[in-house]
Protein backbone atom coordinates (compact mmCIF):
# COMPACT_ATOMS: atom_id res chain seq x y z
CA UNK A 1 0.00 0.00 0.00
CA UNK A 2 2.72 2.36 0.94
CA UNK A 3 4.02 1.84 -2.84
CA UNK A 4 1.23 3.56 -4.75
CA UNK A 5 1.08 6.72 -1.91
CA UNK A 6 4.76 7.62 -2.68
CA UNK A 7 3.58 7.52 -6.59
CA UNK A 8 1.12 10.23 -6.10
CA UNK A 9 3.25 12.22 -4.46
CA UNK A 10 5.84 12.09 -7.40
CA UNK A 11 4.71 14.63 -9.66
CA UNK A 12 6.98 17.28 -10.57
CA UNK A 13 8.65 19.51 -8.39
CA UNK A 14 7.87 23.03 -8.29
CA UNK A 15 10.66 24.94 -10.01
CA UNK A 16 12.79 26.86 -7.88
CA UNK A 17 12.16 30.47 -8.40
CA UNK A 18 14.79 31.88 -6.62
CA UNK A 19 16.81 33.25 -8.75
CA UNK A 20 14.16 35.17 -10.25
CA UNK A 21 15.51 38.68 -8.66
CA UNK A 22 19.03 37.46 -10.26
CA UNK A 23 17.45 37.80 -13.66
CA UNK A 24 15.72 40.84 -13.48
CA UNK A 25 18.04 42.95 -11.97
CA UNK A 26 20.24 41.66 -14.49
CA UNK A 27 17.70 43.20 -17.19
CA UNK A 28 17.45 45.92 -14.93
CA UNK A 29 21.26 47.03 -14.84
CA UNK A 30 21.60 46.00 -18.45
CA UNK A 31 19.03 48.69 -19.81
CA UNK A 32 20.40 51.26 -16.96
CA UNK A 33 23.56 51.00 -18.59
CA UNK A 34 22.69 50.77 -22.35
CA UNK A 35 19.93 53.61 -22.26
CA UNK A 36 20.97 57.33 -23.19
CA UNK A 37 19.24 59.42 -21.56
CA UNK A 38 17.44 62.29 -24.06
CA UNK A 39 16.94 65.32 -21.70
CA UNK A 40 14.51 67.05 -24.65
CA UNK A 41 11.76 65.57 -26.45
CA UNK A 42 12.50 66.37 -30.14
CA UNK A 43 10.06 68.26 -31.63
CA UNK A 44 11.22 68.59 -35.43
CA UNK A 45 12.10 66.16 -37.64
CA UNK A 46 15.63 64.78 -37.03
CA UNK A 47 16.83 62.77 -40.02
CA UNK A 48 20.49 63.83 -39.37
CA UNK A 49 22.73 63.95 -43.19
CA UNK A 50 26.05 61.75 -43.70
CA UNK A 51 29.34 62.04 -43.55
CA UNK A 52 32.18 60.00 -42.86
CA UNK A 53 35.13 62.33 -41.83
CA UNK A 54 33.62 62.57 -38.61
CA UNK A 55 35.42 62.92 -34.66
CA UNK A 56 33.70 61.54 -31.84
CA UNK A 57 31.53 63.82 -29.45
CA UNK A 58 32.53 62.56 -26.17
CA UNK A 59 32.58 64.27 -22.59
CA UNK A 60 28.50 65.15 -22.57
CA UNK A 61 29.10 67.55 -19.94
CA UNK A 62 30.79 69.88 -22.48
CA UNK A 63 28.23 69.88 -25.36
CA UNK A 64 25.06 72.37 -25.90
CA UNK A 65 22.26 71.04 -28.33
CA UNK A 66 20.45 72.93 -31.03
CA UNK A 67 18.12 71.33 -32.79
CA UNK A 68 16.86 72.53 -35.82
CA UNK A 69 13.81 70.90 -38.60
CA UNK A 70 10.46 70.82 -40.02
CA UNK A 71 8.34 70.53 -36.83
CA UNK A 72 7.23 66.79 -36.43
CA UNK A 73 3.65 65.79 -37.38
CA UNK A 74 2.15 66.39 -33.97
CA UNK A 75 3.43 69.98 -34.03
CA UNK A 76 2.05 70.45 -37.69
CA UNK A 77 -0.96 71.99 -37.25
CA UNK A 78 0.24 74.59 -34.31
CA UNK A 79 3.51 75.56 -35.43
CA UNK A 80 3.49 75.07 -39.53
CA UNK A 81 5.90 73.21 -42.04
CA UNK A 82 8.55 75.83 -42.18
CA UNK A 83 12.13 74.57 -40.43
CA UNK A 84 12.40 75.20 -36.53
CA UNK A 85 15.03 75.98 -34.06
CA UNK A 86 14.49 73.55 -30.99
CA UNK A 87 15.80 74.87 -28.09
CA UNK A 88 15.55 72.47 -24.55
CA UNK A 89 11.82 71.92 -24.55
CA UNK A 90 10.36 74.61 -26.93
CA UNK A 91 10.46 76.08 -30.00
CA UNK A 92 12.65 79.23 -30.46
CA UNK A 93 13.25 81.98 -32.90
CA UNK A 94 16.91 82.96 -34.27
CA UNK A 95 16.68 85.58 -31.77
CA UNK A 96 17.02 83.59 -28.64
CA UNK A 97 19.89 81.06 -29.77
CA UNK A 98 22.63 83.89 -28.37
CA UNK A 99 20.30 84.05 -24.91
CA UNK A 100 20.19 80.65 -25.02
CA UNK A 101 23.55 79.59 -25.17
CA UNK A 102 24.75 82.41 -22.33
CA UNK A 103 22.28 80.29 -19.72
CA UNK A 104 24.13 77.31 -20.87
CA UNK A 105 27.12 78.42 -20.72
CA UNK A 106 26.58 79.80 -17.39
CA UNK A 107 24.75 76.87 -15.58
CA UNK A 108 27.97 74.76 -16.81
CA UNK A 109 31.22 74.60 -14.23
CA UNK A 110 33.47 77.29 -14.31
CA UNK A 111 36.56 75.17 -15.99
CA UNK A 112 34.08 73.83 -18.65
CA UNK A 113 32.80 76.95 -19.85
CA UNK A 114 35.88 78.09 -22.40
CA UNK A 115 35.44 74.51 -23.36
CA UNK A 116 32.03 74.12 -24.72
CA UNK A 117 31.04 73.00 -27.91
CA UNK A 118 27.42 73.76 -29.72
CA UNK A 119 26.52 70.16 -31.53
CA UNK A 120 24.13 71.55 -34.55
CA UNK A 121 21.81 68.90 -34.94
CA UNK A 122 19.99 69.80 -37.97
CA UNK A 123 17.54 68.15 -40.30
CA UNK A 124 19.12 66.76 -43.85
CA UNK A 125 15.91 68.88 -45.83
CA UNK A 126 17.03 72.08 -44.20
CA UNK A 127 17.92 75.02 -45.89
CA UNK A 128 21.15 76.70 -45.32
CA UNK A 129 19.90 79.71 -44.58
CA UNK A 130 18.60 79.04 -41.07
CA UNK A 131 21.82 77.64 -40.36
CA UNK A 132 23.91 80.83 -41.39
CA UNK A 133 21.42 82.40 -38.96
CA UNK A 134 22.20 79.89 -35.91
CA UNK A 135 25.79 80.20 -36.98
CA UNK A 136 25.52 84.10 -36.93
CA UNK A 137 24.16 84.31 -33.22
CA UNK A 138 26.73 81.61 -32.13
CA UNK A 139 29.27 84.35 -33.20
CA UNK A 140 27.87 86.74 -31.80
CA UNK A 141 27.86 85.66 -28.62
CA UNK A 142 31.67 83.97 -29.11
CA UNK A 143 30.69 80.54 -29.01
CA UNK A 144 33.11 79.46 -31.87
CA UNK A 145 33.55 75.59 -31.33
CA UNK A 146 30.85 73.83 -33.02
CA UNK A 147 29.78 70.29 -34.47
CA UNK A 148 27.41 69.62 -37.49
CA UNK A 149 26.44 66.34 -35.96
CA UNK A 150 26.02 63.56 -38.91
CA UNK A 151 24.93 60.21 -38.87
CA UNK A 152 28.11 57.80 -40.02
CA UNK A 153 27.39 57.25 -43.89
CA UNK A 154 28.81 58.27 -47.34
CA UNK A 155 28.59 61.53 -48.55
CA UNK A 156 26.79 60.58 -51.74
CA UNK A 157 23.78 58.94 -49.60
CA UNK A 158 23.06 63.15 -48.95
CA UNK A 159 22.02 62.86 -52.87
CA UNK A 160 18.89 61.90 -53.14
CA UNK B 1 13.35 1.43 -2.55
CA UNK B 2 13.81 3.17 -6.13
CA UNK B 3 13.21 6.81 -6.06
CA UNK B 4 10.40 8.39 -8.76
CA UNK B 5 9.87 11.65 -10.18
CA UNK B 6 12.81 13.97 -10.88
CA UNK B 7 15.08 15.30 -8.31
CA UNK B 8 14.95 19.22 -7.66
CA UNK B 9 16.68 21.41 -9.66
CA UNK B 10 19.73 23.04 -7.73
CA UNK B 11 19.25 26.89 -8.76
CA UNK B 12 22.17 27.56 -6.18
CA UNK B 13 24.15 28.60 -9.37
CA UNK B 14 21.53 30.64 -11.22
CA UNK B 15 22.83 33.89 -9.70
CA UNK B 16 26.38 33.42 -10.84
CA UNK B 17 24.87 32.44 -14.56
CA UNK B 18 23.24 35.89 -14.67
CA UNK B 19 25.90 37.75 -12.88
CA UNK B 20 28.25 36.45 -15.59
CA UNK B 21 26.15 37.68 -18.30
CA UNK B 22 25.48 40.99 -16.79
CA UNK B 23 29.24 41.67 -16.52
CA UNK B 24 29.33 40.33 -20.37
CA UNK B 25 26.67 43.04 -21.50
CA UNK B 26 28.16 45.66 -18.65
CA UNK B 27 31.81 45.07 -20.96
CA UNK B 28 30.60 44.47 -24.36
CA UNK B 29 28.13 47.50 -24.77
CA UNK B 30 28.97 50.91 -25.89
CA UNK B 31 26.71 53.64 -25.15
CA UNK B 32 26.45 56.37 -28.55
CA UNK B 33 27.64 58.60 -28.71
CA UNK B 34 27.35 61.57 -31.61
CA UNK B 35 29.53 62.61 -33.87
CA UNK B 36 30.26 64.69 -36.94
CA UNK B 37 32.12 66.91 -38.01
CA UNK B 38 34.17 69.58 -36.08
CA UNK B 39 34.62 73.50 -37.17
CA UNK B 40 35.93 76.82 -35.85
CA UNK B 41 33.88 79.90 -36.64
CA UNK B 42 35.94 82.97 -36.99
CA UNK B 43 35.56 84.99 -34.58
CA UNK B 44 32.74 88.56 -35.23
CA UNK B 45 34.98 91.11 -34.62
CA UNK B 46 36.18 92.40 -38.35
CA UNK B 47 39.65 92.05 -39.48
CA UNK B 48 41.75 95.42 -40.15
CA UNK B 49 43.34 95.68 -43.58
CA UNK B 50 42.95 91.94 -44.28
CA UNK B 51 46.04 90.00 -45.71
CA UNK B 52 46.25 90.11 -49.59
CA UNK B 53 46.36 86.89 -50.92
CA UNK B 54 46.68 86.19 -54.73
CA UNK B 55 44.08 84.50 -56.58
CA UNK B 56 45.59 81.50 -57.81
CA UNK B 57 45.73 80.60 -53.45
CA UNK B 58 42.16 80.54 -53.35
CA UNK B 59 40.13 77.61 -54.15
CA UNK B 60 36.46 79.01 -54.18
CA UNK B 61 33.78 76.66 -54.26
CA UNK B 62 30.09 77.93 -54.56
CA UNK B 63 26.29 76.05 -53.92
CA UNK B 64 24.01 77.45 -55.55
CA UNK B 65 20.13 77.59 -54.14
CA UNK B 66 19.84 74.22 -56.93
CA UNK B 67 22.44 72.94 -55.20
CA UNK B 68 25.12 72.83 -58.09
CA UNK B 69 28.66 72.70 -57.22
CA UNK B 70 30.90 75.50 -58.95
CA UNK B 71 34.80 75.08 -58.07
CA UNK B 72 37.24 77.65 -59.57
CA UNK B 73 34.07 79.07 -61.82
CA UNK B 74 33.64 75.48 -63.29
CA UNK B 75 30.47 73.12 -62.36
CA UNK B 76 31.69 70.26 -60.94
CA UNK B 77 29.99 67.29 -59.92
CA UNK B 78 30.19 66.29 -56.59
CA UNK B 79 32.05 62.93 -56.85
CA UNK B 80 34.97 64.88 -58.44
CA UNK B 81 35.47 67.52 -55.70
CA UNK B 82 37.96 65.76 -53.36
CA UNK B 83 39.88 64.90 -56.29
CA UNK B 84 40.23 68.66 -57.47
CA UNK B 85 40.31 70.32 -53.38
CA UNK B 86 43.36 67.65 -53.51
CA UNK B 87 44.80 68.62 -56.50
CA UNK B 88 44.58 72.35 -55.55
CA UNK B 89 46.13 71.90 -51.96
CA UNK B 90 49.15 69.60 -53.44
CA UNK B 91 50.01 71.54 -56.13
CA UNK B 92 53.13 73.51 -54.74
CA UNK B 93 53.50 75.64 -57.67
CA UNK B 94 55.56 77.86 -55.38
CA UNK B 95 59.64 79.52 -56.32
CA UNK B 96 62.29 79.79 -54.19
CA UNK B 97 61.10 80.68 -50.67
CA UNK B 98 57.71 79.73 -51.00
CA UNK B 99 58.34 75.82 -52.78
CA UNK B 100 56.95 72.80 -51.12
CA UNK B 101 59.41 70.42 -51.02
CA UNK B 102 56.77 67.49 -50.18
CA UNK B 103 54.11 68.13 -52.58
CA UNK B 104 53.66 65.64 -55.15
CA UNK B 105 51.07 68.07 -56.98
CA UNK B 106 51.67 69.26 -60.38
CA UNK B 107 53.97 72.24 -59.63
CA UNK B 108 51.02 74.65 -62.28
CA UNK B 109 52.20 77.87 -61.11
CA UNK B 110 48.23 79.21 -62.05
CA UNK B 111 47.34 77.06 -58.84
CA UNK B 112 48.47 77.45 -55.36
CA UNK B 113 51.72 78.22 -54.14
CA UNK B 114 52.10 75.80 -50.56
CA UNK B 115 49.91 74.16 -48.74
CA UNK B 116 50.34 76.78 -45.70
CA UNK B 117 49.07 79.42 -48.08
CA UNK B 118 46.24 77.36 -50.09
CA UNK B 119 42.77 78.62 -48.80
CA UNK B 120 39.72 77.10 -49.87
CA UNK B 121 36.69 79.40 -49.98
CA UNK B 122 32.78 78.11 -49.29
CA UNK B 123 30.28 80.11 -50.10
CA UNK B 124 26.70 79.08 -50.39
CA UNK B 125 22.99 80.25 -51.14
CA UNK B 126 20.33 80.49 -48.80
CA UNK B 127 18.27 78.07 -50.31
CA UNK B 128 21.14 75.44 -50.25
CA UNK B 129 19.55 72.29 -49.15
CA UNK B 130 21.64 71.65 -45.65
CA UNK B 131 22.56 68.11 -46.45
CA UNK B 132 24.48 68.88 -49.75
CA UNK B 133 26.28 71.65 -47.58
CA UNK B 134 27.40 68.63 -44.92
CA UNK B 135 28.28 66.63 -48.52
CA UNK B 136 30.61 69.35 -49.63
CA UNK B 137 32.30 70.23 -46.30
CA UNK B 138 32.73 66.25 -45.69
CA UNK B 139 34.64 66.13 -49.01
CA UNK B 140 36.85 69.34 -48.21
CA UNK B 141 37.68 67.92 -44.86
CA UNK B 142 38.31 64.27 -46.69
CA UNK B 143 40.66 66.10 -49.04
CA UNK B 144 43.03 67.56 -46.29
CA UNK B 145 42.29 63.95 -44.28
CA UNK B 146 43.79 62.22 -47.80
CA UNK B 147 46.72 64.37 -47.66
CA UNK B 148 47.46 64.60 -43.54
CA UNK B 149 47.49 60.47 -43.99
CA UNK B 150 50.04 60.70 -46.88
CA UNK B 151 52.20 62.40 -45.07
CA UNK B 152 52.11 61.36 -41.61
CA UNK B 153 52.64 58.02 -43.14
CA UNK B 154 55.55 58.86 -45.20
CA UNK B 155 57.32 60.56 -42.17
CA UNK B 156 56.70 58.57 -39.33
CA UNK B 157 56.60 54.81 -41.37
CA UNK B 158 57.28 52.85 -38.10
CA UNK B 159 53.49 54.42 -36.19
CA UNK B 160 51.84 51.68 -38.74
CA UNK B 161 48.85 53.71 -38.99
CA UNK B 162 47.35 56.93 -40.65
CA UNK B 163 46.48 60.37 -39.59
CA UNK B 164 43.25 59.76 -38.96
CA UNK B 165 44.02 56.53 -37.02
CA UNK B 166 46.52 58.20 -35.05
CA UNK B 167 44.14 61.51 -34.25
CA UNK B 168 41.62 58.98 -33.13
CA UNK B 169 43.77 57.63 -30.77
CA UNK B 170 44.89 60.63 -29.32
CA UNK B 171 41.27 61.60 -28.65
CA UNK B 172 40.51 58.69 -27.25
CA UNK B 173 40.35 58.94 -23.45
CA UNK B 174 41.58 54.68 -22.94
CA UNK B 175 45.21 56.08 -24.22
CA UNK B 176 47.78 56.04 -21.73
CA UNK B 177 49.05 59.77 -21.56
CA UNK B 178 52.66 58.99 -22.41
CA UNK B 179 51.42 57.93 -25.55
CA UNK B 180 49.64 60.92 -25.99
CA UNK B 181 52.60 62.75 -25.07
CA UNK B 182 54.04 61.22 -28.13
CA UNK B 183 51.44 61.24 -30.32
CA UNK B 184 50.91 64.95 -30.07
CA UNK B 185 54.39 66.48 -31.94
CA UNK B 186 53.28 64.34 -34.71
CA UNK B 187 50.42 65.23 -35.18
CA UNK B 188 51.15 68.51 -34.59
CA UNK B 189 53.83 68.35 -37.64
CA UNK B 190 51.35 66.86 -40.09
CA UNK B 191 48.69 69.21 -39.79
CA UNK B 192 51.68 72.34 -39.97
CA UNK B 193 52.13 70.79 -43.18
CA UNK B 194 48.54 70.60 -44.60
CA UNK B 195 46.43 73.28 -42.14
CA UNK B 196 42.96 73.50 -42.49
CA UNK B 197 42.38 76.68 -44.02
CA UNK B 198 38.72 76.75 -44.93
CA UNK B 199 36.96 80.09 -44.95
CA UNK B 200 33.50 80.78 -45.04
CA UNK B 201 31.91 83.95 -46.63
CA UNK B 202 30.30 86.34 -44.54
CA UNK B 203 26.37 85.60 -45.36
CA UNK B 204 24.94 88.64 -47.89
CA UNK B 205 23.52 91.25 -45.87
CA UNK B 206 21.22 92.45 -48.86
CA UNK B 207 18.95 90.02 -51.13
Amino acid sequence: MPKFKKKKSGDLPAISTASLPDIVFMLLFFFMVATVMRDSTLMVTNALPAADQVQKLDKKDRIMYIYAGKPSSRYKDKYGTQARIQLNDKFATVDEVGAFILAERASKRQELQNVLTTALKVDGETKMGLVTDIKQELRKVNALKINYTTRVGAYNQNLN
Amino acid sequence: MPRRGAPEVNAGSMADIAFLLLIFFLVTTTIETDSGINRKLPPMEEVEDPPIIRERNIFTVLINKYNQLLVEEELVDLKDLRASAIAFLDNGGGQNEEACDYCQGEKDPASSDNPQKAIISLKNDRETSYKVYIAVQNELVAAYNTLRDREFQRLYPMEQMTFTEANKRYSDPRTSPEDKEALKPKLDEVKNLFPQKLSEAEPNKSS
